[in-house]
């Protein structure tokens, strides 16, 4: 039983360590930092590479100083400079899809460094010494996590509380301009906490390395764990974070303990499920704190609506074109652009739910999973029939789901689904026959005589397939129920003064997305003919899930041309690859850094290539007419040296009105004072 | 309030001036939200140790005008110079380290910090932080009485008070206030306004923008109206009845 406590003390140590750092990022630059567990186990690498013997053998504290003073912080400092500066005024939705670009892109920038062919091994502080106390035996690794984890908590609590940088960084979270006008810079603040926060990661990853394996998805993925013990603090009070860090630690070691004598019905709780139930439970039972609604954003971005002319045009030609596809590339190639199709409708899901009604979910594959299960029990034989089966299980899945996440908006909604897709990959996927192989197998459809059998017919079905969906979710944007989602997303306080029914509405939007992300899978599952776990996981596996949300967001989360982009990207960017190995670095580092190009242009890439083909044609038409500044004057603006930062030399006080002033405002109004000599654009 | 065509007064402000510069001084300043331009060269000076009141109707450009000001806005064309110094470009956080004080449009607090911590963001102009809770609680005994509390929960008028409060312990050369009366009641912005008048007579320059004008007007030495973009008159408040009543209600005069 002692043995149990101190186990489950020293994990919730850990966890307590991380997401402590998780809540400083976020109550310090307004970002939840879904990074959080990829700086923790880059950090660990690097650790690695200076430390060990079989790499660089640097002595044990200077490897610690130059990983978590040097390279953790400078890590912060470059994300912060890079990708999240320009954030402060994007939507929710690409504040939150543009960090989780960046652990895709650190999984996969450690992958190729550290290749996960080659086993690694971090020994613990002081290995093999223990200290005796109560009858068992305490590690002094062990130890060194619990003083560590107190620490860090009182520091960070000081820091935050007491100390006038801390209060400047919350400040500057709660308003970034009045924090400005009272002389706080809100850049170097920022970059401050990136740096603060990565370095609680490093620390975290150093600490959990030694105790789990040296592997990239492993590590990132225990301090996820992290988010459930965040969650109880709300992301804000510390105290909270880790009461919660204590609890998950020892709710898993129970578990783990008694794993044999569990209950059948009771087998779905597992050491591994254990973070994703208490994330969602958490999630659902404590109450959203109010006041960090207090500093929320507008989502300012558009929803395009495209004319039923392009609409059509667009279609045809895709069907076109996919039915010349096997004419035109090889069989790799084309089994990647059925992939990609597929995982479009997946993305399409996400269209209605997100880019219409504003409700973040992380969940769409996961949904996929269930879409390709269900075929997989009763449309194995390629049965259509199978496909109502698929609608029918999906919507009411995904209405269950949403049922308890009703109240939660923005970034709990997104980890609530998050768990949701955790707690499917974990336990629903693993269970369904074959899955756990993947050798569920899948047949293609088949209507009467007529088959898909065929690649070509096939590939076909998947494009026409898309656009019928694309269509339909088209055609409700147009119609009552986009616009009542559209309503939603603007002012869900106006629309229930105006009697909308909200819990309906976010029921019937969230079934509608289930059921499209179902057929997606339903479909993805018929065009592989064999399908498993690895297939509809978040970051484990080829194709991992969790970039599939960001590549929809790219390409633009409110169109579906962009979720169609999204699909095909993920699919294909590895593809490119396999085709110029030299790129194939870049390209698994890709789909993250695809995030960086949200930051300058919000509405995705499709809106923005339309608004700019628009932007032209309206020049071109107005060529007769004044323009509103010239081109090279704008240039020349740019190009002019930066104003210097002001010498600190104080507004003088008091003093009377010069009579000239007075003069001035009394007399010479509305008249041009004329060019103003310090203007150099006056020269 | 004389007529346009004057010919006694100076011909070019920034080159005619002769002793110490005033305050703030926007030259010809144009500004834009994208394509639309909203302000279309505005003029407008605050002397030393005066209060000017920007006067006009919704959408008159007032408060785009004061973001030019505070270095939150960029200007497409013109100049500002602060206490004679040219400050075009310049970021908001140094401007306020120089001394110039702005409370924004709806209640200048940070709503998650408690009211202590909102005062302790004061002290980046130089004031220490003791100093600023000791002069924020002498001002405003109300706000002593709550150092713990969470500003959001504070009513519109303490949060004001706050605002002003935070603004004032940090020895502002110029103060620049938003819309002092959004939101509250008569009763309450009567008060704060008589805040105002005595931060003034302590020598602090103040630019107040208001959309109601007869609250301010008792308090301002000038009074400058808008509308539309453009500085439409300014003066002293007393001569500037017809213009007002024109402003806001469209009548000509």
């Amino acid at each position: 039983m002692n043995q149990i406590l101190i186990f489950g003390l020293a994990s919730a140590a850990v966890y307590a360590v991380a997401a402590s750092g998780l809540v400083v990022t976020y109550t310090t630059s307004g970002i939840f930092n879904f990074a959080h567990g990829a700086v923790a186990m880059i950090s660990a690498f690097v650790y690695w590479q200076l430390s060990s013997p079989d790499a660089w053998d640097l002595p044990v504290p200077i490897a610690l100083v130059l990983t978590l003073f040097v390279f953790a912080p400078g890590l912060g400092l470059l994300i912060d400079r890079v990708l999240m500066r320009r954030l402060h005024d994007a939507a929710p939705i690409t504040r939150l899809v543009v960090p989780i670009g960046l652990l895709v892109a650190l999984i996969q920038i450690a992958s190729v460094i550290w290749s996960p062919d080659d086993p690694r091994q971090l020994s613990p502080f002081f290995d093999g010494k223990t200290v005796r106390f109560g009858g068992v035996n305490i590690q002094y690794h062990q130890l060194i996590i619990l003083a560590v984890a107190v620490v860090v908590a009182i520091t960070l609590r000081i820091l935050l509380y007491r100390t006038r940088t801390g209060v400047a960084m919350r400040a500057v979270v709660d308003s970034r301009d009045l924090a400005a006008l009272n002389g706080v810079s809100p850049d170097r603040v920022g970059a401050l906490a990136w740096a603060l926060g990565c370095s609680l990661a490093g620390l975290a990853g150093v600490l959990i390395a030694p105790i789990l394996a040296l592997d990239q998805t492993q590590l990132t993925l225990l301090v996820i764990n992290a988010y459930a013990a965040a969650m109880v603090g709300r992301l804000r009070s510390l105290p909270l974070t880790a009461l919660g860090a204590l609890i998950l630690g020892i709710a898993r070691q129970a578990v783990d303990y008694n794993s044999a004598h569990m209950p059948e019905w009771l087998n779905w709780v597992t050491v591994d499920t254990v973070p994703a139930i208490m994330l969602f439970v958490v999630l659902v039972v404590v109450p959203q704190d109010k006041a960090a609604l207090f500093g929320q954003r507008k989502d300012r971005s558009r929803v395009p609506n495209p004319s039923w002319r392009a609409v059509a045009g667009a279609g045809l030609a895709l069907i076109a074109v996919t039915y010349f596809m096997q004419d035109l590339v090889g069989n790799k190639t084309l089994n990647t652009v059925g992939y990609g199709l597929a995982l479009g409708i997946v993305a399409l899901s996400l269209v209605p739910l997100t880019g219409y009604a504003g409700q973040i979910s992380l969940a769409p594959l996961a949904f996929a999973g269930i879409g390709a299960a269900v075929m997989h029990r009763w449309g194995s034989d390629g049965n259509p029939l199978a496909l109502v089966a698929v609608v029918v299980i999906c919507a009411a899945v995904g209405a269950l789901v949403a049922l308890p996440a009703l109240r939660l908006k923005g970034l709990y909604l997104a980890l609530a689904t998050f768990a949701f897709a955790l707690f499917c990959e974990q336990t629903v996927f693993p269970r369904q026959q074959g899955f756990s192989q993947g050798t569920a197998k899948i047949g293609r459809l088949h209507i009467g005589g007529f088959t898909t059998n065929s690649d070509r017919a096939n590939l076909v079905l998947l494009a026409v397939s898309f656009v019928v969906l694309g269509v339909i979710v088209t055609a409700l944007r147009r119609g009552p129920f986009g616009r009542r989602l559209q309503a939603m997303k603007d002012s869900p306080a106006a629309c229930a003064t105006l009697g909308l029914d909200l819990t309906a509405l976010k029921l019937q939007v969230f079934a509608l997305s289930a059921a499209i992300a179902g057929l997606g899978g339903a479909l993805y599952g018929g065009w592989r003919q064999q399908v498993g776990v690895e297939q509809f996981s978040m970051l484990k596996g080829a194709l991992p899930g969790l970039p599939l949300v960001l590549l929809a967001v790219v390409g633009g989360i409110a169109a579906v041309a962009g979720a169609l982009l999204g699909g095909l990207l993920l699919a294909v960017v590895p593809l490119v690859g396999d085709y110029h190995p030299e790129l194939r670095d870049l390209m698994t580092v890709l789909p993250g850094l695809a995030g960086i190009s949200l930051a300058s242009n919000p509405d995705g890439a499709i809106a923005q290539t339309v608004s700019e083909v628009q932007a032209n044609i309206a020049r071109f038409r107005r060529r007769g007419e004044p323009k509103d500044e010239s081109i090279g004057r704008r240039v020349l603006t740019m190009l002019l040296p930066p104003v210097p930062r002001l010498v600190p030399e104080r507004i003088p006080r008091g003093g009377s009105p010069s009579a000239a002033d007075v003069a001035v405002i009394d007399g010479e109004l509305g008249l041009d004072w004329g060019r103003c000599r310090d203007d150099p654009r006056n020269a | 309030m004389t007529a346009l065509a004057d010919e006694t007064a100076p011909a070019s402000a920034p080159e005619a001036h002769e002793g110490p510069a005033p305050l703030l001084q926007l030259t010809g300043i144009r500004a834009a939200y994208g394509r639309i331009e909203v302000l279309h060269g505005i003029d407008l000076l605050v002397p030393r140790g005066e209060v000017v009141a920007l006067l006009g109707p919704n959408g008159a450009g007032k408060t785009t005008t004061l973001l030019v000001a505070t270095g939150q806005h960029p200007a497409s064309a013109g100049c500002v110079h602060l206490a004679g110094r040219h400050v075009n470009g310049a970021r908001p956080d140094d401007l306020a380290r120089l001394g110039l004080c702005t409370i924004p449009e709806g209640r200048g607090v940070f709503r998650n910090l408690t009211v202590r911590e909102n005062l302790v963001m004061a002290s980046y102009r130089g004031v220490p932080v003791d100093d600023v809770i000791q002069r924020a609680g002498e001002r405003f005994p109300r706000l002593k009485e709550r150092l713990g509390q969470v500003a959001g929960t504070l009513s519109g008028g303490e949060q004001q008070m706050l605002a002003m409060a935070r603004g004032l312990a940090t020895d502002p050369g110029l103060l620049i206030i938003d819309e002092l009366s959004m939101g509250l009641a008569p009763l309450i912005v009567a008060e704060l306004y008589e805040i105002v008048a005595g931060i003034a007579s302590e020598g602090v320059s103040i630019l107040v923008v208001e959309q109601f004008a007869r609250t301010v007007l008792g308090v301002a030495d000038r009074a400058v109206i808008m509308q539309h973009g453009r500085v439409l008159a300014a003066g002293a408040p007393a001569d500037l009845e017809a213009e007002l009543s024109a402003a806001y209600l469209g009548a000509s005069t």
